[in-house]
């Protein structure tokens, strides 16, 4: 008794020739943009965990990530090369009683990034707040409030061109309209405001959509049992679309975290030694008012400041790296955080 | 005009409404629009008190939209009106400005075609309509539930996981417990739009039972398409036909003795 034929055999047909090369197409087009998103963070990883890890406790480079940027000066002394920041430098001419030794001098490259990595945190901070206040209040007008017509229509337009508007303009508005007109100065406040604008439209589209994704029988059970508008979409609407509200604000810190146009304008100084909140007395509460108006350094206008403006050579590559790989990590750190609230969130709110 | 508020009702938070007894529906006249189209035409009926009323009749005659007059939930649709006419409940015409609309639909319950539990605990959907009045106190608040759930004939069912999502139950445990949600704000009337299309026999069975038990308490009106139902639970029918109303009257009569044509031909299953 021989085995039966099997009737389910492969066939090598055109179709199934054509499915295998279209998924390997398919592959390789992924695997290209993973191999160019390597390239990049193991470049940076490489060369800049140099500088912010050491090989000896506490194996992290605590004075990079804790001071402020100086001049470093490379000089010969007694037949040794010796590299100083200028605060030492200083120093070690005193001690020695020396006035003068011939140095050459390399601006930002001893000394660290504290000040640029607080300036990032405090402005992706604020501006993420102001752009999800301002951009789901939009998403409810748009997605519930508002009349179906024309008017509707044309808000949706306007706010899909403000995506296009590049970022340089960005900040020439801001610079106008926030640091000008509204004399706030160079300030956190006229960053953040014009940070939130330049991310509001990714903001709103995204909301509107979790909300529209959240199906009308819960609305319509609410306003059933007497609800008022507002009460239905707080208790019954909002918190099933967080989950698609967070995912938003993902993509959004990571655009307002790497933007250097839109703060070189209005809350961005190349150097700046004074954190924001020197200005303010915790006893005094008149001078609390004084941490929004302060300007701040920021990570990727630093990392500009320092590839372009200065030349280029072994001890600038060092900061350029290390403030590439601490920006990346700062990056990382914020969004990693935003993914945990929002699973958080999506544990919590099931539907 | 609005009945005067009895001397002896207790104290109330203020958004509880105010509890008037005795309530009946009157649609006079009645047509209704969606945008250009004309979905009721001319309809007049009284709807009595305490007892069941099924609207019966076949898909798109307008039983479900008349339905949704009654509480007002067209209003959710844009382009929907109400032409001519008025839906009066307690005398009063509940499409006129003086009305407002969420005390309206306190004192009315509704009980959808698929059921619609929100993605809370049990515990949660029941007191939702007590919550969003302002009700906080706990023990009222436990009293309530256990109250609305046996009278949903969920109680023992569910008495030990209350605090469980509501998605979890059966399609009939879920049904129930939305009309054990509708009832636990202390409604008068309760519509329900085909509450039982989405169940199995059983769990239809249950809920035609309970819906024997709250007519005591409540004014029930149910659309159907499954006219043994109809005439297993209610006390009335009124049979529609194309937006309008054909026929209205006791359910024994409709099912035996029908005066209109139409309504015989479709009670024998002639058409729809």
């Amino acid at each position: 008794m021989h085995a039966p034929i099997n009737p389910f055999q492969h066939r090598r047909t055109k179709s199934r020739t054509a499915e295998k090369v279209v998924f390997w197409m398919i592959r390789l087009g992924t695997y290209a943009v993973l191999a160019a998103a390597a390239c990049i963070f193991l470049n940076i990883a490489s060369k800049g965990g140099k500088v912010v890890f050491k090989s000896t406790p506490p194996f992290v480079n605590v004075p990079f990530l804790t001071e402020k940027p100086q001049t470093l000066y490379v000089f010969d002394y007694e037949g040794k090369k010796r590299e100083m920041s200028d605060t030492d430098f200083r120093a070690f001419k005193k001690s020695k009683n020396i006035s003068d030794i011939p140095a050459a001098s390399y601006a930002y490259s001893a000394g660290g990034i504290f000040p640029c990595i607080v300036g990032t945190v405090l402005l992706v901070a604020g501006s993420m707040l102001i752009a999800l206040v301002l951009g789901v209040s939009s998403a409810i007008y748009l997605s519930e409030y508002g009349q179906q017509g024309r008017i509707l229509i044309m808000i949706r337009l306007a706010i899909m061109n403000l995506a296009g508007v590049p970022s340089i303009v960005f900040g020439l508005f801001g610079f106008g309209m926030f640091v000008i007109f509204f004399k706030w100065n160079v300030s956190l406040m006229a960053g953040w405001f014009t940070l939130a604008f330049m991310v509001l439209p990714v903001i709103i589209t995204a909301s509107e959509e979790a909300l529209k994704s959240v199906p009308q029988g819960f609305r319509e059970g609410s306003l059933a049992l007497g609800a008022t508008k507002w009460q239905a979409i707080r208790t019954n609407v909002l918190p099933y679309a967080l989950p698609g509200i967070l995912t938003s604000s993902i993509l959004g810190i990571a655009r307002v975290a790497g933007e250097t146009a839109p703060i070189m304008f209005t809350a961005a100084y190349v150097v700046r030694d004074e954190m924001p909140w020197q200005g303010v007395q915790m006893l005094h509460p008149s001078t609390w008012g004084s941490f929004f108006f302060q300007g701040v350094t920021a990570l990727p206008y630093h990392i500009y400041v320092v590839s372009s403006k200065i030349p280029q050579n072994e001890y600038t590559e060092r900061v350029q790296y290390g403030s590439a790989f601490v920006f990346l990590f700062v990056v990382m750190m914020i969004t990693l955080g935003s993914i945990l609230l929002r699973n958080k969130f999506r544990s919590r709110y099931k539907w | 005009m609005d009945a005067a508020i009895p001397e002896s009702t207790p104290r109330t938070p203020q958004s509880t409404p105010i509890a008037v007894p005795g309530a009946a529906i009157e649609i006079e006249n009645v047509d209704f629009f969606y945008n250009d189209y004309q979905a009721l035409h001319q309809v007049n009926l009284n709807l009595p008190p305490n007892l069941v009323t099924a609207f019966i009749g076949p898909s798109g005659c307008g039983k479900t939209t008349l339905l949704r007059c009654l509480n007002r939930m067209n209003d959710l649709i844009p382009g929907a009106r109400v032409g001519k006419g008025e839906i009066r409940i307690h005398g009063t015409d509940i499409n006129s400005p003086e009305v407002d609309v969420i005390e309206l639909r306190k004192r009315i319950g509704m009980v959808f075609q698929k059921s619609n539990p929100f993605p809370k605990s049990i515990y949660d959907n029941v007191v939702y309509g007590l919550k969003i009045q302002g009700r906080k106190n706990r023990d009222q608040l436990d009293e309530v539930v256990e109250k609305s759930l046996r009278a949903a004939a969920l109680w023992d069912e569910v008495k030990d996981r209350l605090h469980e999502s509501g998605l979890g139950l059966s399609g009939g445990q879920q049904q129930r417990l939305c009309i054990a949600r509708a009832i636990a704000v202390e409604p008068e009337i309760i519509l329900m739009d085909e509450p039982c299309s989405a169940l199995d026999p059983i769990a239809t069975a249950k809920v035609e039972e309970l819906i024997f038990e709250l007519k005591k308490q409540y004014t029930i009106v149910i659309v159907t398409h499954n006219m043994q139902q109809a005439g297993r639970c209610s006390d009335h029918t009124a049979f529609f036909y194309l937006g309008r109303l054909i026929e209205f009257g006791k359910t024994e009569k409709i099912f035996t003795n029908p005066v209109q044509k139409h309504t015989e031909e479709y009670i024998t299953g002639r058409f729809g």
